[in-house]
């Protein structure tokens, strides 16, 4: 099944894997820098989750889920962190910002495949 | 580079280019930090470079980097959150942090050995200034971080390895209200349990009250799901990691236990039967709808309020158009560039062979030919134009390559030695840059080593401890001009005088002026140190720097005071492939002279003309005298002449402020003109920068004006082909 993906990082790198992780499983990608540019893109388009960094210039992660939240198009959108920090603190911040769920980095294609089907398939 | 055809190599290969940009982002940030900002934006800046290139490095498995970065990361986590304020010493460990993580970049780009031996002794320091909490922290945190793992939680389906064995799970799932804040949804949830095997869901709507009792975005109802499944408790559990703790969840039974009935499931509540659906793609399988079946419509309702998802039905819907992309950067490789380069070179002496031979047929100046030519010469040049801004660049990467090598060499003589830079955002081909990073290097060790007094030298003087280098970049009259200043003591010209003579390299009774032995220090096999210490004697003179500037077009010249400091200045043509050329006759040879230097022609009169001394002239421009020299004669070409008068004179003036009056006899055209480099093969001759193709194949040279009066002896300084003239007759 086809999803429809935001993905936002501030890393080229990091976009260009999560593109090249989820378009041959047929998922629409689309790409922000940060939080501002996420909220900007996000308003073109309707995605069936959200994945997001946290680290980033502008605004972060959690500003950025705050803000998706606040929309009511969004308030349940499945968010999925992407972070190569695994605190339980930052869990936590993240979950309380709104954030559906997390994906440690380095991550495994197949997997954020399968994490993203899990939230929002 | 990489294989074009791996999409994996070319993100590898786009990874290593994002370092060298953080890299960057990491030098100015650390930069500003020691220039004492405290904005916590900077802190964070330098924060979020580390940590991108660590989790770059991370996806492609540089262990060794990530080890690095994440430690140096988890230093300036803890400068970002308060708990340490860098001081100098510290500062400098940051910035020697950059360095390496800057040498693993590159070692790991080009699978290199890795510099472990530095890394031991960088990580320990790192260590040292975390203190013992923060190592106890780390070495938690890291075992945590940097298992391969991929997703922190399994999502694999039932395991081969952990046996077949079918088992019996009552899961009782009950969500609280903060599950659906965070986006999560209990039907999701229930489909990737059913997904693990056959699977009984009953819904539990005993708590509901009536529709007036309702209260939004409220949970009412739990599940109580029967499952009989290969898979583990813990695959269960995992499907419940998003939410664990934000729902009520026990699962009990097992492979061997007994099945537990569901004593919680009362018995009005409808049991649904659903069928696994096909584990690999579950939602190819019209998801059971357990909620759906199971509950009222109103139950439905209220679950899907807070958890209304946007995707319901957006499947079908047509994709939108892509988000408007962030402003985009295509990465090229530079032979492409530099094919471009070369075609539009050819396309330039192209445009000047048809011109010619328009010119020849002798076609009237309105005739569409001869309009259709003009436009084609505005767009050669435009496309010209176009491709040199493709290479063009700042030279910020050079100057912050530089900040390291002062780092390094005056740990290495023990001084402390601020950089300052200016003009960091000035463009220069990239070619230039690149060959500019070998002699500014040396350039740089040289001020720190030789030009800069020992810290108690200087505080003798007067001076602050620390000396400082200053590196400038700025454009002037269509060339660039990078100097070197450091407030040292200065040349120390009595000094330079003996060593030379001392290596035969002058006479010992040879008058020379300042400029004159300032000039000695670029000859071959001169070195001022009296002993070779680690950093200079590295086979290198400045000779050699003197060579690699001029093979890209460009000239050094050095200015001193004593006490004050030296400054090396150099100057370089802005591109090495086009030129703004004016196209002049001298005693039936064709030369080019660069258009920027000239400055007017003039005819001379018999009057405008004064002899200084025999051989030596000047003319009279506008109330002033500026030498005259004939070019003809400059170059071997003819003899002195008896009188100028009437000659045609190109008035010069180059970007130290000297001018001249070059003696020509025609002017043939002013075009662009293709610079074709004259290699090592051929004698560098004084004066001559490079050669061209003419429209009609003809091949002519083109002038370095600077070089050629600096050849004749201007009294105003440059007079080193004078004194190497001087000293090769010696």
């Amino acid at each position: 099944m086809s999803l429809t993906i935001l993905a936002v990082d501030d890393s080229r790198t990091m976009r260009d894997m999560i593109r090249m992780a989820l378009m041959p499983a047929g998922f629409t990608v689309h790409l922000a820098d940060d939080g501002i540019h996420g909220i900007e893109v996000l308003e073109g388009i309707d995605p069936d989750a959200i994945i997001t960094d946290i680290n980033m210039p502008r605004m972060d992660g959690f500003g950025f889920i705050d803000a998706v939240r606040d929309q009511a198009d969004h308030r349940a959108t499945p968010i999925l962190v992407l972070t190569t920090e695994s605190s339980p603190e930052l869990k936590m911040r993240a979950r309380e910002a709104g954030a559906t769920g997390w994906i440690v980095k380095p991550f495994d294609p197949a997997k954020l495949v399968k994490a993203l089907q899990m939230v929002a398939g | 580079m990489s294989d074009q055809n791996d999409p994996m190599a070319e993100i590898r290969a786009s990874f290593f280019i994002e370092c060298e940009e953080l890299l960057e982002a990491l030098q100015d940030g650390l930069q500003e930090l020691d220039d004492g900002s405290e904005d916590p934006e900077t802190i964070n800046v330098v924060f979020r470079a580390v940590h991108s290139i660590k989790g770059g490095a991370g996806a492609f498995g540089l262990e060794a980097l990530v080890r690095f970065a994440h430690r140096y990361e988890t230093v300036m986590d803890e400068v970002r959150n308060g708990n340490m304020h860098p001081d100098s010493e510290a500062m400098k460990l940051f910035f020697l942090a950059a360095d390496h993580v800057s040498d693993l970049v590159r070692a790991c780009r080009d699978e290199a050995p890795l510099p472990e031996e530095t890394s031991k002794e960088l990580l320990a320091r790192l260590d040292e200034l975390l203190g013992e909490q923060g190592i106890e922290e780390e070495e938690e945190a890291s075992a945590d971080d940097f298992q391969p793992l991929g997703v922190a939680f399994s999502l694999d389906l039932p395991d081969m390895d952990a046996g077949p064995e079918t088992g019996r799970y009552t899961i009782r799932f009950k969500p609280e209200q903060e599950l659906f804040a965070t986006g999560n949804e209990p039907q999701m949830l229930l489909k990737n349990l059913c997904a693990l095997g056959e699977a009984q869901v009953n819904c539990v709507t005993t708590d509901l009250p009536d529709l007036d009792g309702l209260a939004p975005e409220t949970t009412y109802i739990e599940w109580l799901i029967d499952l009989e499944t290969e898979a583990a408790e813990p695959e269960i559990r995992d499907i419940f990691e998003f939410v664990d703790g934000l729902c009520m969840l026990e699962v009990t039974g097992g492979p061997d236990g007994p099945t537990p009935k569901g004593e919680g499931t009362p018995d009005d509540t409808p049991p649904v039967e659903t069928a696994a659906p096909d584990p690999v793609t579950p939602d190819a399988t019209p998801a059971p709808e357990p909620e759906a079946a199971a509950k009222p419509d109103k139950v439905v309702e209220m679950k899907r309020g807070p958890a209304e998802n946007s995707k319901d039905g957006g499947d079908a819907e047509p994709r939108k158009a892509a988000a408007p992309a962030p402003k985009s950067v295509v990465r090229v490789d530079l032979e492409r560039i530099e094919r471009l380069v070369n075609l539009v070179g050819e396309l330039v002496i192209n445009q000047a062979m048809l011109s010619q031979s328009l010119d020849e047929a002798g076609l009237s100046p309105h005739s569409d030919a001869m309009n259709g030519l003009e436009e084609f010469q505005r767009l050669t040049r435009d496309i010209q134009d176009s491709v040199m801004m493709i290479r063009a660049q700042p030279v910020k990467s050079l100057f912050q390559r530089m900040s390291r090598i002062v780092r390094e060499s005056s740990a290495a003589v023990e001084k402390e030695v601020r950089l300052l830079t200016e003009g960091e955002a000035t463009e220069v081909d990239k070619t230039v840059i690149e060959r500019l990073s070998d002699p500014l290097t040396h350039m740089i060790r040289n001020s720190v080593d030789h030009g800069l007094e020992t810290p108690d030298e200087r505080a003798a003087a007067g001076k602050p401890k620390a000396g400082t280098v200053t590196l400038t970049a700025a454009h002037r009259s269509g060339r660039v001009i990078i100097e070197i200043a450091d407030d040292g003591a200065g040349i120390n010209r009595e000094k330079v005088f003996q060593v030379a003579v001392k290596k035969g390299l002058v006479a010992p009774d040879a008058q020379l002026s300042d400029t004159e032995i300032d000039n000695l220090l670029f000859l071959p096999g001169f070195s001022t140190a009296s002993q070779v210490s680690s950093l200079s004697g590295r086979g290198v003179g400045m000779d050699v720097v003197k060579t690699s500037i001029q093979s890209l077009g460009g000239r050094i010249s050095i200015t001193s005071e004593k006490g004050k400091g030296t400054t090396f200045s150099i100057s370089l043509p802005l591109t090495l492939a086009v030129l703004d050329g004016m196209v002049v006759n001298v005693a039936g040879e064709t030369l080019v002279l660069p258009l920027n230097v000239v400055v007017e022609t003039l005819s001379l009169g018999a009057d405008d003309v004064q002899m200084l001394r025999p051989g030596s002239y000047v003319v009279r421009v506008r109330g002033g005298f500026v030498p005259l020299y004939d070019l003809g004669v400059m170059l071997g070409y003819r003899s002195q002449r008896k009188t100028d008068a009437g000659a045609i004179v190109l008035l010069i003036s180059l970007e130290d402020g000297n001018r001249a009056a070059l003696v020509i006899d025609g002017i043939q055209d002013q075009r662009q003109v293709v610079i074709k480099g004259l290699d090592d093969s051929f004698y560098r001759a004084p004066g001559i920068a490079a050669a061209t193709i003419l429209g009609d194949g003809q091949i002519a040279l083109i002038l370095d004006p600077a070089d050629i009066i600096a050849g004749v002896g201007n009294p105003r300084g440059g007079d080193f082909m004078l004194s190497e003239r001087k000293i090769a007759n010696e």
